[in-house]
């Protein structure tokens, strides 16, 4: 710690110079910190304690592919089942294409089976008396500056409603929130099966996906298999599975996530080693009269090494601890952003380890070749210039 | 006066290239401790060669050095730094001081090598500066010092640490001759009041004048010796 300031001042020697490589340094972490937010957003997808009593059933071939409604009462009879509520894929886009909502075609008991989400008993009640109601996460209406009472209007990417028209209207008549603000209906609109099913040629009783809770979850195997076992050798067989695993197989299906972001990372991190390895080369380099007179003064080979080594991890710490502490606060806007798709925003614990550990594992990658050639430092050619 | 630096028979062989040139050649040298000495002779005598090697800052070729008693030449990397820290302080023609540290903070760097605590290193900090007439300028950066006083700074930054042996390569060769007098006074007070052993390179005469003894170097070999 005693050589912490010397440290300190080789660093700033060159103010601008450093400044600008510490906010390189600041960016890497940052788009570091939102990524792996976004990574562990949805790998954390599905995981919670109501997520666990939750199986979802789709067909086995596609989750494009619909099943017949008849199933629910099929699926309600299997032992350990406790409620068996179903959705619709509706796909609304409000006002133009790229705002993208995900609005799912609910039935009556759909938030029976997410406890997790809290709407009050008025807005539930105004819901079930409104076929053409629809209730919104509170995200989004605070995002578009929506009021209960306010028409609605949703263009679906798929269905057409009776006058074969893709624009719909709805009745905003409550809102949708939770305790933590992390359940994924707080960036959604429900809408009512019954009123899609009857409204839309291209939906005839058919459903997208059941949701069922049981009441033991170390039978949520069992009970997986009891479903499927309902449509085995059928024209709709099913495949039922967690609520965690149907997540993450649903978002696998959209894209690697992890591999997107380990692969933005690797470039990212890439680029700043040849950036900042090339920095402390170059500030080594015009420092070698200082060091020379540093070891003329008796410091040895070893705190030479140890000094420049300090000053790349110290670059390396600084920026990304700026850059993860940043992340915080701008990524308090990603929710908004992602239509409630990513809440998870702030840096965890794991998060600032792997920082930490990235940002001194590369701090002691960039100043290794800068430090060894700091340390063979010649003193009498060094002071003489040569 | 006991001797403190003992030279017995010491060369000095560089090799450039291909081609090996010797710089000192079977030189002999005793100073005895509290000499203040002066080193003088034309550009490539061997003067500055000579003086890191007393310095510990290059391995003869040949021959042997001992500094208090101590083989010096037989002394490794870590070791002779270890030395250096102790026994030896610079001072060079063009001060060398960090430029991004105050003088204060300058003056402290060796004192980072010793055991002293944060404290015990800036209150000896400051008291060399103020014998050196800076206490004042204490946290003025280098660039905000004139030459003179820049020179001092690496003055009280070589005896900080209270080592026997101060060597300077051409202290005043960089500055006017007001600020030149007040080094070289400066110097005398450390060899006459503090007992410091003071090796000196030096071009200047009137540099020289203020050391007890001067040897003159030609080719890498001593030929005159002269009491001040």
């Amino acid at each position: 710690m005693k050589y912490l300031h010397l440290i300190w001042a080789a660093l700033f020697r060159r103010k601008t110079r450093t400044i600008l490589t510490l906010l390189s340094i600041i960016m890497a972490f940052l788009l570091f910190g939102m990524l792996d937010a976004v990574r562990i957003s949805f790998a954390e997808a599905g995981q919670s304690a109501n997520g666990a009593e939750r199986l979802q059933t789709g067909a086995r071939l596609s989750f494009i592919q619909t099943l017949p409604k008849s199933l629910t009462e099929k699926i309600a009879a299997v032992p350990g089942v406790k409620d068996v509520a179903f959705a619709n894929w509706f796909g609304g886009a409000y006002q133009d294409p790229h705002n993208q909502v995900f609005t799912f075609a609910v039935s009556d008991n759909y938030l029976d089976v997410y406890p997790e989400v809290i709407v009050s008993a008025e807005d539930r009640k105004a819901f079930a008396d409104d076929l053409n109601g629809i209730l919104a996460g509170e995200m989004l209406i605070k995002k578009y500056g929506w009021k209960i009472g306010d028409t609605i209007p949703l263009q679906s990417q798929i269905f057409p409603n009776q006058e074969g028209s893709k624009n719909w209207s709805f009745k905003l008549v409550g809102v949708m929130s939770s305790k933590d603000g992390r359940a994924f209906q707080s960036g959604m609109i429900i809408l009512h099966w019954k009123k899609f099913d009857e409204t839309t040629p291209y939906n005839q009783g058919e459903v997208g996906w059941y949701v069922s809770r049981v009441t033991d979850v170390n039978q949520a195997d069992r009970i997986a298999r009891d479903i499927d076992a309902l449509s085995a050798n059928s024209d709709h067989e099913t495949k039922t599975q967690t609520e965690q695993a149907a997540t993450r197989n649903w978002i696998k299906q959209m894209a690697d996530i992890g591999l997107i972001v380990t692969s933005i990372m690797g470039a990212v991190f890439f680029t700043l080693v040849l950036l900042t390895g090339n920095t402390m080369m170059q500030a080594v380099r015009e420092r070698t009269n200082e060091l020379a007179v540093l070891k003329t003064m008796g410091f040895s080979n070893h705190k030479v090494l140890g000094l420049v080594l300090g000053e790349s991890v110290l670059l390396l710490l600084l920026g990304g601890a700026i850059g993860l502490a940043l992340v915080s606060v701008i990524g308090a806007a990603l929710p908004a952003m992602s239509g409630g798709m990513i809440n998870n925003t702030h840096v965890g614990i794991s998060s600032w380890v792997v920082g930490i550990a990235l940002a001194t594992g590369i701090g002691l990658l960039i100043g290794a070749l800068p430090a060894t050639r700091a340390m063979r430092i010649n003193i009498v050619d060094a002071l003489a210039g040569r | 006066m006991s001797t403190l630096v003992e030279i017995r028979d010491v060369s000095k062989t560089y090799e450039r290239g291909k081609q090996k040139v010797e710089v000192l050649h079977h030189v002999n040298l005793d100073i005895q401790k509290g000499d203040f000495l002066a080193l003088m002779g034309p550009s490539g005598s061997g003067k500055t060669t000579l003086l890191n090697l007393i310095g510990g800052l290059d391995s003869p070729s040949g021959g042997s050095i001992s500094v208090g008693g101590q083989r010096i030449d037989k002394l490794g990397g870590g070791a002779l730094a270890k030395w250096r820290a102790a026994n030896v302080g610079f001072i060079f023609q063009f001060y060398n001081l960090l430029p991004m540290l105050s003088a204060q903070k300058n003056v402290e760097v060796p004192l980072l090598l010793t055991a002293l605590s944060a404290a015990e290193r800036k209150r000896n900090a400051a008291i060399a500066l103020q014998l050196v007439g800076l206490a004042d300028r204490a946290s003025h950066k280098p660039t905000e010092l004139s030459g003179g006083q820049q020179q001092r700074v690496a003055i009280a930054r070589a005896f900080v640490s209270d080592p026997s042996l101060l060597v300077c390569d051409e202290p005043t060769g960089d500055l006017d001759r007001q600020s030149a007098e007040e080094v070289l006074g400066l110097l005398q007070v450390l060899n006459r009041e503090h007992g410091k052993t003071i090796i000196m390179v030096t071009h200047d005469p009137k540099a020289a004048e203020y050391a007890k003894q001067t040897l003159h170097l030609d080719k890498g070999t001593l030929v005159e010796q002269a009491a001040a």
